[in-house]
């Protein structure tokens, strides 16, 4: 069986600007993981339901336009019930603090603001996620 | 150029609630901004009212919320449209905005013949690099030509688009790529108008640009001279163009948002300056600053205020406006300027070598560039060959304090309100009917800006109107490519 991580890479809500969901795409699949990019406008319910299906190990949210509060906690609620809690959700785009502590108690497992690096977010999956068995 | 008049000092602002946007603009009006420039909020730019189960959340965020006519109304109310131009970045639905701009225009009693602004209503950039797209590409390029077609014949001093290359550079471009594809996608606006039956010189005058200003300071003024040496050849030679004011390249040109850093933001105070400095040393028309806070937040008052501050300095006290083209005949910037003229020539001719922008852009060839650059960029940020300061050089441990924008929560549910309000006060007949109308017009081959017009006249929501066209059109799903 392949033993790589497995990311799906999803862009929720109405906005198109996806360089940061490409890039981080890109920089997970050339540190050696399986990444799923979802494309753009995805809801909730679409988004667990393709890391159901993919078996994703890691869902990455990129969210740019202020919507994180009404988005993140319906996936959160989503996966909770579909029991698919151990799936690690990490989030990245313009996240003010405030919202970043908010986010993590609900389940989070990290929040990336603007300017963290590629190495960063590569590290903390590694070392977040049990190796596949 | 500019000892006869300066650029115009337009900034880009819209958020919440008409209303609420309406204040900021009457403010910047009277702080000596010179120009409008309206920024919807997502659900607008996709074609959804504020009550749009999409629309959970993202209503007035970023950007003004419209969705009626009612709003556009309350958006300009007190602000003479005869006097002011207004410049509304809105691509998919720039018909629909446009009609409700231009029955707000003659509420206040003043003359089509007499207005002048601009919609973006660049619908190729959006399939390129920002996607707010609905419609496929063809049935878009068809409303974009029925827009420039009735801006001809009945609005002349209106720059019907605002071809635009800022999107496909913040999305990770190069410089010449975002030149490249800008005039790749122009070329394509001025075939479809041609074979429409317009002369090319009637309305080629009333194609405008929009670059960004990046913060390679030469290499973007070598950008924008290559831009208007390019695009007077292309109008002269390839479309036989004949007034002087066809081959004119007209630019706005914003300072890079993706230059901005969320780290020590004050450093972003210095960077606007200088982008915004290289802009007019390129000949911008008209010209945006960011604000320092832009990478947080939707700019402050404070924030927007000293955006505008600088480019007054620029202005008013360095004395660059003094002489057109100032860097001309430099021998480095001559040869940057040819050079950035030769690679960018070089991928038109790719282009068209694949049938068009719109083939191009079902193969993913435009994207997939971005994505290769924006990934190289990336990679230079993270082995440290290129500098951010207080990102990736000179950092500090404490954070610098800056005050933001406080966004009111509650505009979405405003504006769900006033929505259901209008909803049942108008005639559900008359719009019913104008909507059939404006899908008979959709399916047939005739201009569908005056079947547009009759529906927001009716009071049609924009949803009901871009639901109508994309029950005619269909909408547009593209494939991810990574």
């Amino acid at each position: 069986m392949d033993e790589r991580i497995r990311v799906l890479v999803a862009k929720p809500g109405l906005d198109g600007h996806d360089r940061g969901a490409k890039v981080i795409a890109r920089a997970l699949r050339d540190a050696g993981m399986e990444v799923i990019y979802t494309g753009l406008r995805q809801t909730p319910d679409m988004i667990v339901n393709a890391a159901l299906q993919e078996d994703a190990q890691v869902i990455g949210l990129s969210i740019l336009s202020g919507a994180h509060n009404a988005i993140v906690p319906r996936v959160m609620e989503l996966l909770r019930e579909k029991g698919m809690s151990d799936v690690l959700v990490i989030v990245g785009g313009i996240i003010p603090d405030e919202d970043a502590a908010e986010l993590k108690r609900q389940g989070v497992a990290a929040v990336f603001q603007p300017g963290a690096s590629l190495e960063e977010i590569v590290q903390f999956i590694r070392s977040s996620v049990p190796e596949a068995a | 150029m500019y000892q006869g008049r300066l650029w115009t000092m337009r900034q880009f602002a819209g958020f919440g609630t008409p209303e609420e946007t309406n204040q900021r603009y009457r403010y910047l009006l009277e702080q000596g901004q010179t120009g409008l420039s309206v920024a919807f909020d997502l659900p607008t730019l996709m074609g959804y009212d504020a009550d749009h189960p999409n629309s959970a959340g993202e209503a007035g965020k970023c950007g003004v919320a419209i969705s009626s006519l009612e709003d556009m109304e309350t958006l300009f109310r007190g602000i003479p449209l005869g006097e002011v131009t207004v410049s509304m970045t809105v691509n998919s639905p720039a018909a629909v905005v446009w009609a409700m701009y231009l029955a707000v225009a003659q509420q206040q009693g003043v003359d089509w013949a007499g207005i002048s602004g601009t919609i973006q209503n660049d619908i190729l950039k959006e399939y390129i690099a920002q996607k707010e797209y609905i419609y496929p590409p063809r049935p878009s390029m068809r409303l974009v030509t029925d827009t420039i077609e009735f801006a001809a014949q009945r609005v002349p001093r209106f720059n019907p688009i605002s071809i635009s290359g800022y999107h496909i550079r913040e999305a990770g471009s190069t410089a010449v790529q975002e030149l490249a594809f800008t005039l790749r996608d122009g070329i394509e606006y001025a075939e479809w108008a041609i074979e429409r039956g317009l002369a090319v010189d009637s309305f080629a005058g009333r194609l405008s640009f929009f670059f960004n200003a990046h913060n390679d300071f030469f290499e973007e003024i070598a950008k924008y001279r290559a831009a208007r040496r390019m695009w007077a050849h292309i109008m002269r030679e390839r479309f036989g163009a004949r007034e002087e004011r066809s081959m004119k390249l007209r630019f706005h040109a914003q300072t890079a948002g993706c230059s901005l850093t969320w780290q020590q933001p004050y450093n972003n105070v210095a960077r606007t300056a200088l982008e915004a400095l290289a802009a007019v040393l390129g000949g911008a028309q008209s010209l945006h600053t960011n604000s320092m806070d832009e990478a947080y937040a939707l700019p402050s008052e404070h924030a927007v205020t000293l955006a505008l501050r600088t480019q007054q300095v620029i202005a008013y006290e360095t004395g660059v406006t003094a002489t057109p083209d100032p860097l001309g005949g430099s021998y480095f910037l001559e040869r940057l300027t040819t050079e950035v003229e030769n690679a960018a020539q070089d991928y038109i001719r790719r282009i068209d070598e694949m049938g068009g922008m719109i083939p191009a852009i079902e193969r993913g060839f435009p994207q997939r560039e971005i994505a290769e650059a924006s990934y190289e960029f990336q990679r230079s940020l993270e082995t440290g060959e290129r500098k951010v300061v207080g990102v990736n050089a000179f950092q500090e441990e404490a954070g610098q304090p800056i005050e933001l924008l406080e966004m009111d929560e509650s505009a979405g549910r405003r504006q769900e309100e006033k929505l259901g309000a209008l909803r049942k006060r108008r005639s559900g007949a008359r719009v019913a009917a104008t909507l059939d109308g404006l899908r008979r017009a959709a399916e047939g081959k005739e201009n569908t800006m005056p079947a547009i017009l009759d529906a927001v006249r009716a009071y049609a929501t924009l949803g009901e109107i871009c639901q109508a066209l994309a029950d005619v059109f269909g909408v547009y799903q593209e494939k991810s490519i990574l």
